[in-house]
């Protein structure tokens, strides 16, 4: 048995496979303490998002919670063939998450959940060595879910609802690896778009075979973010240029891939739970990031992810009236294939440590906060599919991520 | 106590927030200079070294200099501040007294149909020469160099600029009467690269082979700009700058010479670039018989037997064929050529200054056909007696390259074998004193073939869109320089037993739209 443990250990050290894609699991204070479980726990509006069935398992009549992180992300890269060495500049981001859940009755329940489940922000020194690829990228889409749950026996609850998407895009890059103006400015080009629109679903059911286990599972839809006409803006483009680089607009797509999430918990005695979740992303949606401009140009841009897997622990202990402290661990695998990591999402398969305690300031009020840190091992990886004069030219090295993220949330109940 | 362990752990979880490389290359130690101080590199040179770029030395050229670009890798494993004699612009030329005595530098432009073509960029040259610059230089690179200005006194000298001093040199010169080498000497250089000997064969080449081949005269004192200069000067030189250079132990690289009739500005306008159609060549052939016919007649007149006279006359009845040919190019007339003039050969050049629009339009290259010498070719045509003006007329026409505008196999001989002579006397320094000689003929020739290929991309020898020639067709963009860095670093990696890191050239541009 240990053997069989230890070889499988070694064949998660060896796969050559990345994790993360540009997925950013931050849904919920509680369940984030708790190694982002939750399809199967039932523990505060937070449930709207992680398994809408469970809201009309929630005690509670009415459930209101708000939370958010700071995303303090690093990215190291170094190649040895030519001694460059960068780090991308110290970027905060800020998703965050609203979700409030009200009783109408014993078996029927509404809610209403915001939040940030993709987002990107990388920055790199401007004109590093791969600004042809990417200086700096910021996506980000909001999520805006109303869903209603119904249980329809003690036993089972089944929920749901449509999600509007409001999705934003900025990115920006060099045309080439070292095209300049007479100025010795390079040649580049930003896209920016917000607010695209786009609609998808999410839905769930849950299970209490008895008193101390839950089951879920939840499966949110696929989303394809298209932007439509964005703003297209190329930069130092000599005069004699400046008809093959219009200024004008862009066309690009976008797939938020779907996840499918199963798990269950199990209260252990009244102060431990435990709680499993694997959670299937079907990142293989994610074909390409083409980019067509209206003055002709084509960017081509080969992603060819494919579904990755995330498997999660957690467990809560009841401390006190007062205290609940929570923590966890998951593995996250990343979407990335050889020879397609690309540096404006450089993720590799990571180790996550997940901790955080709830304080009940009052009756009604809760503090919630939480801490992840993120773990990546050094990886030497490249991007094969850049095409300069038709010949592609790689662009690979050495890189090395992490990512520390301390959230606070606030929990009222009624 | 346990407070101090939540913060300790903190400070952990804080610290360790930025990812940290198991070996980072930009850790000491982790490159290696091997067998080499590199503490102190000096370069030494001509415009090649200076990082001069579409004919002028201007800033973002010489941050692209290849000794520039070596340094920076040096800083990798031991190698100190490299300072260069910065222009005082982007857009190049020279003023002396505010005078302009050197354009800005070349662009690519398009004209209306969209074809490109270099012109001068915008603007008036701001950089002073009597500003002198204070040194010293680690890139001693000078502009328009030969190898015996190195050790020429007073070559920095102001008052001599336009005769025996060079205007690049006075602006970084430690004094009016120092010479280059001197002033690389004086910094007490661990590592030097010698690039020197180009403009030695160059100049004679760019002016067409006007100048003289002074093989034989040891006095360059007595040579005119446009001289090749003798090999045993060279040698005499060389062997100065080395032993200089290395008496106190430095180590560093002799780049040899390459064939510059290789380079765009003599490889541009094909020497066979006289299309003609059937009807056309058919006119200059007969044309070209009437010369030959006109001067067995002349012959004879002077008294040459009949038999020599047609035997010398023979040459000229070129034969014209539909297509491509090759241009008729003016020769010294001798007696075995009296009319001095001949088709070229394949090996032989045309500059890229000639007048393309004359060798299009007004017959430069072939005939000057004109509707008098028409009238003269209808007249030998019908059998009739043409007069002694009218012969001349026929002669008086043919219109062959100037030899300004051209280099004819003699003058590539010149060049070669004073090359050659260089090329040896480098071979046999860089052997006798543990030094690198890269050899840039091979690399040259080797590009000129087939192109150099790096990591997604190549350059070649085409003017303009090659990538290795910058827009003046002699000298080399930053892409070109950049491989000639990464070429000495794998030589120094090779013979010196280090390890620095190459030089990708894709990070570096080629030649620059307007």
């Amino acid at each position: 048995m240990k053997t069989r443990f230890m070889t499988i250990l070694a064949l998660l050290a060896l796969a050559h496979s990345y994790a993360g894609g540009f997925r950013v699991a931050l849904q919920g204070q509680r369940a984030l303490a708790m190694g982002h479980t939750g399809v199967a726990v039932v523990n505060t509006s937070e449930v709207a998002f992680f398994n809408p069935a469970g809201m009309s398992f929630l005690e509670e009549k009415l459930s209101v919670s708000f939370g958010m992180s700071a995303i303090f992300s690093n990215i190291a890269f170094q190649n040895e063939a030519f001694g460059y060495s960068v780090r991308s500049e110290s970027s905060v981001g800020t998703p965050f998450n609203l979700y409030g859940t009200y009783k109408i009755n014993e078996k029927l329940s509404l809610g209403i959940a915001v939040y940030t489940p993709y987002g990107s922000q990388v920055q790199y020194p401007d004109n590093w060595a791969g600004s042809h690829l990417v200086n700096d990228i910021e996506l980000s889409a909001i999520f805006f879910q109303p869903t209603i749950s119904y249980k329809i026996t003690d036993k089972i609850s089944v929920g749901g609802g449509p999600i509007y998407v409001s999705g934003n895009v900025n990115f920006s890059r060099n045309l080439d690896r070292s095209t300049t103006n007479t100025e010795g400015e390079r040649i580049g080009v930003t896209i920016d778009q917000s607010g695209i629109g786009a609609w998808g679903y999410t839905a769930g059911l849950m299970f209490k075979p008895t008193d101390k286990l839950t089951m879920g599972i939840n499966y949110r839809s696929e989303i394809n973010v298209e932007a439509r006409d964005g703003n297209a803006d190329f930069r130092n483009i000599p005069e004699n240029l400046q008809n093959q680089f219009a200024d004008g607009t862009f066309d690009a797509d976008l797939p938020l891939p779907a996840e499918l999430s199963v798990g269950a918990s199990y209260q252990v005695n009244g102060k431990w739970l435990v709680a499993f979740d694997y959670n299937r992303v079907f990142w293989n949606a994610y074909e390409a990031l083409d980019v067509q401009f209206s003055n002709g140009l084509e960017s081509i841009n080969p992603r060819n992810y494919k579904d990755s897997s995330t498997y999660r622990f957690g467990f809560q202990y009841n401390a006190s009236e007062t205290f609940t402290l929570r923590g966890g661990y998951y593995f996250d695998e990343s979407p990335v294939q050889d020879g397609y990591f690309a540096p404006e999402t450089p993720r590799n398969n990571s180790n996550n440590f997940t901790a955080g305690l709830s304080v009940q300031i009052s009756n009604r009020f809760a503090i919630d906060a939480s801490f992840l840190y993120i773990h990546f091992n050094e990886i030497d990886a490249s991007y094969d599919y850049y095409f300069e004069n038709g010949q592609a030219a790689p662009f690979g090295g050495t890189y090395k991520n992490n990512a520390f993220i301390p959230g606070l949330g606030i929990t009222y109940s009624l | 106590m346990k407070k101090i362990l939540y913060i300790a752990v903190a400070m952990a979880a804080f610290s360790s927030c930025e990812p940290e490389f198991n070996n980072p290359v930009d850790e000491v130690g982790f490159y290696d200079q091997g067998q080499v101080d590199l503490s102190t590199y000096v370069a030494l040179g001509n415009s090649l070294t200076s990082g001069y770029a579409d004919g002028a030395l201007y800033i973002d050229a010489q941050e692209n200099s290849y000794p520039n670009i070596l340094a920076s890798k040096f800083a990798f494993a031991g190698g100190g501040n490299f300072t260069q004699p910065l222009m005082n612009d982007n857009i190049g030329g020279l003023l002396f007294n505010g005078q302009a005595i050197a354009g800005t530098r070349l662009v690519l432009s398009y004209d209306a149909s969209g074809n490109p073509f270099p012109t001068n960029i915008a603007g008036s040259p701001t950089t002073e020469v009597t500003n002198t610059l204070e040194g010293p230089f680690n890139n001693m690179g000078v502009p328009g160099a030969k190898s015996y200005h190195l050790v020429a006194p007073g070559y920095g000298n102001a008052a001599g600029i336009g005769s025996t001093a060079n205007p690049y040199f006075v602006r970084m010169a430690s004094d009016a009467e120092s010479t280059v080498l001197a002033d690389a000497a004086a910094q007490s250089p661990t590592f030097f690269s010698l690039w020197i000997g180009n403009n030695d064969v160059l100049t004679y080449a760019i002016s067409g082979g006007t100048g003289e081949d002074r093989t034989g005269n040891l006095d360059p004192t007595s040579y005119n700009s446009n001289d090749i200069t003798d090999p045993n000067v060279f040698a005499a030189v060389t062997s100065q700058v080395v032993n200089t250079m290395t008496s106190a132990g430095a180590k560093g690289v002799l780049i040899n010479i390459p064939d510059v009739t290789k380079v765009p500005f003599f490889t541009t306008v094909p020497n066979n670039a006289l299309v003609l159609d059937a009807g056309q060549a058919a006119q200059l052939t007969l044309f070209f018989q009437a010369v030959a016919g006109i001067t067995t007649q002349g012959l004879i007149n002077q008294g040459v037997p009949a038999a020599q006279a047609q035997q010398i006359a023979a040459q000229y009845a070129i034969n014209f064929t539909e297509g491509a040919n090759r241009w008729i190019i003016d020769v010294p007339a001798t007696q075995t050529n009296p009319l001095g003039f001949r088709q070229m050969t394949e090996e032989e050049r045309v500059l890229l200054t000639i007048d393309r629009s004359a060798l299009q339009t007004q017959g430069y290259g072939s005939v000057a056909i004109t509707p008098d010498v028409l009238q003269v070719l209808g007249k030998l045509q019908q059998g009739a007696q043409i007069t002694e003006a009218e012969a001349n007329l026929v002669i008086g026409a043919v219109n062959g390259i100037d030899d300004k505008d051209a280099l004819d196999s003699s003058e590539i001989n010149a060049i070669d074998t004073a090359r050659s002579a260089y090329n040896s006397t480098l071979a046999g320094l860089a052997q006798q004193n543990d030094l690198i000689l890269l050899d840039f003929e091979a690399l040259f020739d080797r590009i000129a073939e087939s192109g150099y290929q790096f990591n997604g991309g190549q350059v070649t020898t085409e003017f303009g869109s090659g990538g290795a020639f910058s827009l003046d067709g002699i000298h080399l963009t930053p892409r070109g320089y950049a491989i000639v860095a990464h070429e000495m670093i794998q030589a120094i990696n090779e013979q010196y037993e280090a390890n620095l890191p190459g030089v990708n050239p894709a990070d570096y541009p080629t030649v620059f739209v307007q």
